[in-house]
């Protein structure tokens, strides 16, 4: 990059509905590095109404910690009660780029002809955008047409897209649900002084149409069309409307956004120049892309917010990108709706002590309305962990029913194929093919023990073969996301440094059978010369040390019908990559896994295998 | 200072309130600038649009939607009766004519050629904005709204069920600790908001209901009662629309928790006064507490809103703990060591050390506890 001169130090924000995090990256020594970093809760609540207060408050944490770090009081980031960008050396930041999921993110509204084709496809375009997708109306989603209406003027959505029709098809049906919106008359949540924005990205020749019906209405941008045939996507212009609009309408209503926007400033070819606020899961997005394409990779990421849980993958050779948001998943605002999905049982499965129930339930509740407060007692990091794992299981579900191939079109039968996962409608999600699992969020990035971090990702995503293992340390992507917007080469160094923080890897035989059988006999070369090696009986968990950056050299072989990624029954030699946590072998088996319903068996079972992972202090386990 | 701590919720004797009374459309203001109004009053009112009921002309014509025009009676905006010929065929030598009549009351929004598909609209809803708390009119938003003015003790509950209500104060617990029997509720409450100490139990709230109280205040519900109340479980905290016949606001948390002294003191203390209550919570999306408003005298001169402002945390500061251990109890931050410290869930995070109220010496996560001012 051009600007490396110009650009020494950077602070990055992430407004998100619980707390803005901050961060500080520094050029030393020849290269970037993320060197401090605040955080302060998030400010668009009353009395203060202004996301700027919280942002100040985060980046104070960082001058103060600056300061310390570099035992120099003149370290000054904030001055007039704004960010400093001052393009004297020494002086100020050089640069301030922010992602914002506040005030709920993006929320969007759907609209497709068949809900199962261009339906999704526009679902697809805007969950890549980084929005929650309130609604899919669809012509044949089975609603009359007066709950249509009346659903799309009771959502009040941020913006809306209207997808349907490939090209040169009928227009009849897009027709009817440009009428339908325009009849609901649509208001933005935000404010009635504006219309609401309508990106039309279907049938092109449907256009005139669309035109004639909603351009006064509302805020009509015409876009290509998101689907042009049934065997082709094309969601980059889609996507593109919706991020400008973000900024455009969006952004600029929040309380304080106005602000914050003429902050975000970046040399761009020696010019500071305004750098867009992104939506966080947008900016997540962007940087897991590139990890894929730079090591040509199969990736599944999960971010567990306050909120929702987003879940991004990009499977299959030609490394298709889908992001899921569970949009009702949360640790904190929607933790009771985490109850509510999974029931109470459930949770509890996990948990290896009693546990009086209303104490629980007012637990959970008492988390939901002050959502920025964090578990003091161990009993309560248990829980909450527990909770989590309930959590990302239900978000992957809802990630595997979603990250399918096109449905709808002709399919041409290769014999390529028949090894594809690109089958009409059928998931593209392979655990057994996965590479990468990375977690992030604050129940992860931020759980006392890394163990916990690998135990909660194992119990609830269940990588089958071997997968390797990180987290976000300090779940830094979203700020990396935006900030490849300026410098490319600042975003990946600093996100190969010190973002991704590898814990190990996992690898778990598919199938099941009696417990005590022979699951997995493995023989593991380490680095240090010792020599691990053991028949390791179904429904058991083991935990080897191996440092980051270390590899054993592992010789496996699964028991009887099972597999662990060459077939069933095939030893596999293979590289097993180390972490700070170590290498895990898992033969609690894999569909199924299950876990016995009396807790007189569950119980000791759970306090065997969260000894072996050295999860908890000794007292809980 | 960086402050990784959570703003208390407001508890205060006076304050300049100012509160939005905006229509969801653009409609009629009644109240004009100056005008002091009492919080039954209503100071905006309009007409919401009525359902959209689409109607399929071409269909019951039997013709192709590009032909439809030629056969309508009626055109866009036009108010229609139900019964009234909408569209008729010409029919074959005058006979044989289909004629196509209105279903319902209302208006013809739309009429389309590509679909042959109409919508019809119902009649119009009025709808009315009260001004909720009594005060001045000190801004009209034309065709929109007033903002109103007052002076008011104030006090924002952490959680709350159903919307606006307005009544007296009446204090049935006589410490901030007790759980009212629900026989304390009588017909003496009828109309009344009335203020409980530690805990609202079903059968209280049951009660209340039962005598037509318009408002609880309470330190703390139950998360079954809650439940049991509602007939559901709250997935995300977004409240106030539950017709529940009265407004709940919880000014503590779910469990049995003592209400905070100085917010029962308060309460106490206008006993009597008319107090106007909601129980709208969102915890996202543009963050909304249930309140408490009860409106004191003021000179017009007085009503100057100040500037918001995040209380500090320093030694001597009094705060409120908000989660386990020791969650309700207050104490006195004693220090404000920088480093990050070990907790006992192992989590490494900023603490504060303090004394509480029972003479206890601990160490709290800062993201654990509340200042409460004054």
């Amino acid at each position: 990059m051009g600007n490396t001169q110009k650009l020494k130090r950077i602070i990055a924000t992430d407004c998100g509905s619980t707390t803005t995090k901050s961060i500080l990256i520094e050029y030393v020594d020849g290269e970037y590095r993320q060197t401090v970093r605040g955080e302060a809760p998030t400010t668009v609540e009353k009395p203060l109404n202004d996301v700027t207060r919280g942002v100040v408050n985060a980046v104070t944490e960082l001058e103060e910690l600056a300061r310390l770090k570099y035992n120099d009081d003149s370290i000054k980031f904030i001055k007039d009660e704004a960010i400093w960008l001052s393009e004297k050396e020494n002086e100020g930041v050089d640069a301030y780029v922010s992602t914002s999921s506040a005030g709920g993110g993006l929320q969007m509204m759907v609209t497709g002809v068949v809900a199962k084709m261009t339906g999704e496809s526009a679902e697809r375009a805007a969950l890549g955008a980084g929005a929650i997708v309130m609604d899919l109306i669809a012509s044949n989603d089975k609603r009359a047409n007066y709950e249509k209406i009346e659903r799309i003027r009771q959502l009040r959505p941020d913006m809306i897209l209207m997808a349907g029709g490939v090209d040169g098809g009928t227009t009849k049906h897009v027709a009817e649900l440009a009428e339908l919106v325009g009849a609901a008359d649509p208001k933005p949540r935000l404010g009635s002084s504006y219309k609401l924005p309508v990106i039309y990205a279907g049938n092109t020749a449907a256009q005139d149409i669309i035109k004639e019906t909603l351009e006064n209405k509302t805020d009509l941008i015409l876009t290509e069309n998101l689907r042009p045939t049934l065997e082709r996507e094309n969601l980059g212009p889609a996507r593109d409307k919706i991020h400008d609009l973000f900024m455009e309408h969006v952004m600029a209503q929040a309380p304080g956004y106005n602000k914050l926007m003429s902050w975000t400033k970046g040399p761009i070819n020696g010019k500071l120049t305004n750098i867009p606020i992104m939506p966080t899961p947008a900016a997540v997005g962007n940087i897991m892309q590139t990890i894929a394409k730079i090591n040509d990779i199969e990736v599944l990421g999960v971010d567990i917010g306050g909120a929702t849980t987003d879940v991004f993958s990009v499977f299959s050779e030609d490394k298709v990108f889908n992001r899921t948001v569970s949009a009702n998943l949360g640790m904190s605002y929607s933790i009771s709706n985490v109850l509510a999905t999974a029931g109470l049982k459930n949770i509890l499965r996990w948990v290896p002590f009693d546990i009086d129930e209303s104490e629980l339930l007012n637990m959970i509740k008492n988390k939901m309305i002050r959502p920025t407060t964090i578990p003091q007692k161990l009993e309560e990091l248990i829980l909450e962990q527990a909770i989590a794992k309930e959590a990302l299981k239900y978000a992957f579900i809802q990630h595997k029913e979603f990250a399918v191939g096109l449905k709808g079109g002709q399919k041409k039968r290769e014999i390529a194929d028949a090894f594809a996962q690109t089958v009409s409608g059928e998931s593209i999600v392979n655990m057994m093919t996965l590479d990468l699992l990375v977690g992030s969020g604050g129940v992860m990035s931020h759980a006392p023990r890394r163990n916990q971090s690998v135990m909660m990702m194992i119990d609830a995503f269940l990588p089958e073969g071997i997968t390797r293992l990180a987290v976000d340390s300090i779940f830094m992507m979203p700020q990396l996301g935006v900030l490849a917007e300026i410098s490319e080469k600042a975003a990946t160094e600093v996100f190969e440094k010190d973002c991704l923080i590898y814990l190990g890897s996992c690898v778990a035989p598919v199938g099941a059978m009696k417990p005590g059988k022979i699951a997995l006999s493995a023989k593991l070369e380490l680095p240090n010369g010792e020599i691990f090696e053991e028949e390791i009986p179904f429904g058991e968990v083991r935990l080897i040390p191996c440092g980051v950056g270390e590899v054993a050299k592992a010789t496996m072989k699964p028991g009887k019908g099972l597999d662990i990624g060459a077939g069933k029954n095939q030893e596999k030699s293979c590289e097993l990559h180390g972490g700070v946590v170590g290498i895990v072998l898992d033969t609690r088996g894999r569909q199924p896994f299950v876990l016995p319903v009396e807790a007189s068996e569950r119980v000791p079972l759970l306090k065997k295998w969260m000894k072996e992972f050295d999860v908890y202090p000794e007292t809980k386990q | 200072m960086a402050q990784a701590y959570s703003p208390g919720l407001t508890v205060t004797k006076s304050i300049v309130l100012r509160k939005d009374r905006i229509l969801p459309l653009k409609g009629k203001v009644l109240a004009k600038k100056g005008d002091k109004v009492k919080a039954e009053d209503v100071v905006a009112e309009t007409l919401l649009p009525g359902k959209v009921v689409p109607f399929n002309l071409a269909n019951k014509l039997g013709v192709t939607p590009n032909l439809v025009e030629q056969y309508l009676k009626v055109k866009p905006g036009d108010e229609i009766k139900k019964g009234q010929i909408m569209a008729e065929t010409n029919g074959l030598f005058g006979f044989f004519k289909t004629s196509v009549k209105a279903p319902l009351d209302g208006e013809v929004e739309n009429i389309s050629k590509i679909t042959g598909q109409m919508l019809l609209r119902e009649p119009r809803i009025p709808i009315q904005v009260k001004a909720f708390i009594d005060g001045v009119v000190v801004e009209v938003v034309e065709e929109e709204g007033v903002i109103i003015e007052n002076k008011s003790a104030y006090i924002q509950g952490i959680f709350g069920l159903s919307g606006e209500r307005s009544g007296e104060i009446k204090v049935l617990a006589s410490t901030n600790e007790e759980i009212i029997d629900p026989s304390k509720i009588d017909d003496s409450c009828k109309d009344k908001i009335i203020v409980c100490g530690a805990l609202v139990s079903y059968d209280a709230i049951k009660k209340a209901q039962q005598v037509g109280v318009a408002g609880i205040i309470s330190g703390g519900i139950d998360d079954k009662d809650l439940k049991k109340l509602l007939g559901y479980n709250i997935g995300v905290a977004i409240t106030g629309h539950e017709e529940i016949g009265l407004s709940i606001v919880i000014t503590e948390g779910f469990g049995i928790i003592k209400m905070a002294k100085s917010c029962f003191e308060l309460l106490k203390s206008f006993e009597g006064h008319k107090a106007s209550i909601h129980g709208i919570t969102q915890i996202r999306a543009g963050v909304m507490r249930p309140e408490i408003i009860i409106p004191i005298e003021f000179k017009e001169d007085e009503l100057k809103a100040e500037e918001a402002k995040m209380a500090t945390l320093e030694i001597g500061t009094t705060i409120r703990v908000i989660r386990q251990p020791n969650f309700g109890l207050i104490g006195k931050v004693t220090g404000l060591p920088e480093k990050l410290t070990k907790v006992e869930s192992e989590t490494m995070v900023r603490i504060l050390e303090a004394e509480l109220e029972n003479g206890e010496k601990v160490t709290i996560p800062r993201a654990n506890v509340e200042v409460i001012e004054g």
